[in-house]
């Protein structure tokens, strides 16, 4: 049985989950066993949220629900799911990769004694065994990897490798049981508070129809300007990667990737950005995506559908020229 | 205060990968290495704890001989001392395999807080810290922004997506893996990189019976999602073509 852990926080579901669900489905083509997929909603009060998913073609949807697992901690959720993973013996545990799985899943796994493969994008067969894809070194190589001792096999799905909209529903909604976990709520030495925003986002690049993004390869804090005269030429708001805005550049609020801003604007122009994966899950959604680099092996070039190899000093001011003819 | 800081020694970001003959790794000896980016954060944030709170921060490290390079620049940006757990199986090894030769040499120095970049910038698990916490038996926060370590217990402010954030609250001894951008990175003086030398760099050793938990079936070049229209000619031609297919073809721009 392949368990997917579900994730939601007060009663709303995290959307990833429904990718997750999709890599399940495939990988329970691929990798044999009984072919069967549960759901596992971890939360204090998930019953909406196990009804919702229950619309997947799953076995069936299991709650696991404690007061102790709201606001989410690592201790509280590692004696969870290590209780219930141990009652549901799986073959494989299957997580999006966000920043909340990957606060607890390596804890989890490593108290279970088990493989935990990462930040996966694709499920091939290898023979007899099944092979995770996953990329390495910033994205500039891509890994086959085989997990290796006894099961459950835990990985992490990055989010947008699979598309929601490809999950298949069940013809009627799956059956939903409550699983009872232990969990010892004075061990738990994590103290959240709640969640807040830094600062009121003014900017919202979510609606921006066309979008120049400046990364490392801008250089000087002087020379954002250059990217700014662009932008305005072609209409588009300014974003960057992440780098530029740690260097204080450019405000955090314009900084797209996994720890900022996800974007899906008609054009996407990247200008100096390499492609690493946490700034491309942030705006491979982009209808048109343009990349100016000077390194012809940048992983930006393998989602780009236009792409100019060269220096981009040279190269932008003769497109801020070629716009006004 | 007492506290380690876990570093690793990566490709740098201008390395063109090249790799081995069975394909499942790099050719190590056509890369050029440097400190991981967010583990030098790290060791910006225990520098300046050290600087408000007194104490002592001690450099850690997991990998072959050449990560000595790495150890002696975090000596010179003022480390006290190292501890090199030492191992050629360690330059590809899996996060569990690098997590418990780290754990076994720091468990007797009992340090009161571990800080470690998120991931790195090569196999890029993100699994190390939060593994070694377990190892140790310690609390742990992942993608740290701030640190307030005041009177025994630890508040530190964990980056959540989308621009949220969170404060938690966790007792010491503990674990924290720190996001790129938490502060501004010092530099080594001539001064710290001539006292690095007499610093004390400690050999341990990988403990027995640690296996690797995943396995490398092959690496490779990715393959391309889309087809690239890569744009050819001087910047002029460069920069009118790309104008003219973004208005005709793309239909993106007036």
């Amino acid at each position: 049985m392949i368990l997917v852990i579900a994730e939601q926080r007060e009663g709303k579901l995290n959307r990833t989950t429904w990718e997750t669900i999709v890599a399940a489905q495939q990988l329970a083509g691929v990798a044999g066993g009984d072919g069967t997929i549960a759901v596992l909603v971890p939360g204090a009060s998930v019953a909406g949220v196990a009804a919702e998913l229950a619309a997947a073609q799953v076995k069936e949807v299991v709650t696991v629900e404690h007061a102790a697992l709201e606001p989410y901690t690592p201790d509280g959720f590692t004696a969870a799911l290590q209780d219930a993973i141990t009652q549901l013996a799986p073959s494989h545990v299957l997580l999006p990769h966000t920043y909340q799985t990957r606060d607890f899943a390596p804890k989890l796994a490593a108290r279970l004694d088990r493989a935990l493969l990462t930040d996966v994008t694709g499920i091939k067969a290898a023979g007899a065994e099944t092979a995770f894809t996953r990329p390495m070194f910033q994205g500039k190589l891509t890994a086959d990897v085989v997990p290796q001792g006894p099961a459950p096999h835990f990985v992490t799905f990055q989010i947008g490798a699979y598309r929601v909209d490809q999950v298949a529903k069940g013809a009627a909604a799956a059956p939903v049981r409550a699983l009872s976990v232990t969990v010892d709520a004075s061990a738990i030495r994590e103290k959240p508070e709640p969640p807040f925003q830094q600062a009121k986002q003014a900017v919202d690049l979510s609606q921006a129809e066309r979008i120049v993004s400046v990364g490392r390869g801008i250089k000087e804090q002087a020379n954002i300007a250059l990217a700014q005269k662009l932008a305005d030429a072609l209409g588009a708001e300014i974003a960057a990667s992440r780098p530029i805005c740690d260097a204080g550049w450019l405000p955090m609020e314009r900084q797209v990737g996994s720890s900022g801003q996800t974007v899906a604007p008609k054009l996407y122009l990247a200008l100096g950005i390499s492609g690493a994966i946490q700034h491309l899950v942030g705006m491979k959604g982009s209808s048109t995506v343009v990349a100016i680099n000077k390194d012809p092996d940048a992983p930006i070039f393998e989602i780009a559908d236009y792409g100019i190899v060269g220096d981009l000093f040279e190269i932008v001011p003769a497109i801020i020229e070629a716009v006004k003819q | 205060m007492k506290i380690a800081v876990c570093i690793k020694q990566v490709p740098t970001r201008e390395w063109q990968p090249r790799l081995n003959d069975d394909k499942t790794w790099i050719r190590d000896q056509d890369a050029s290495f440097e400190m991981n980016e967010p583990d030098a954060y790290a060791l910006e944030e225990a520098l300046r704890l050290k600087e408000k709170h007194g104490g002592e921060v001690v450099v850690c490290s997991a990998g072959p001989a050449r990560v000595a390079q790495v150890i002696r620049e975090a000596l010179a940006r003022g480390a006290d001392r190292a501890i090199h757990v030492e191992d050629d199986g360690l330059a590809s090894a899996d996060a569990f395999v690098t997590s418990g030769a780290l754990a076994a040499a720091m468990l007797d120095e009992k340090f009161d807080l571990t800080l470690t970049g998120l991931q790195s910038d090569d196999q890029g698990f993100a699994q190390v810290g939060v593994i070694l916490a377990e190892k140790l038996g310690q609390p742990h926060a992942t993608i740290i922004m701030e640190v307030q370590a005041e009177g025994g217990t630890l508040r530190v402010k964990r980056e959540l997506e989308g621009g949220w954030f969170q404060w938690v609250a966790m007792p010491l001894p503990a674990v924290l893996t720190i996001q790129s951008g938490i502060n501004q990175l010092r530099y080594a003086t001539l001064k710290g990189i001539m006292a690095a030398k007499k610093k004390e760099i400690k050999k341990a050793g990988v403990p027995a019976g640690l296996s690797g938990k995943q396995k490398i079936a092959s690496l490779y070049v990715p393959e391309k999602g889309k087809k690239t229209h890569l744009i050819t000619g001087s910047a002029a031609e460069a920069a009118k073509e790309l104008v003219r297919v973004l208005r005709e073809e793309a239909r993106v721009i007036a």
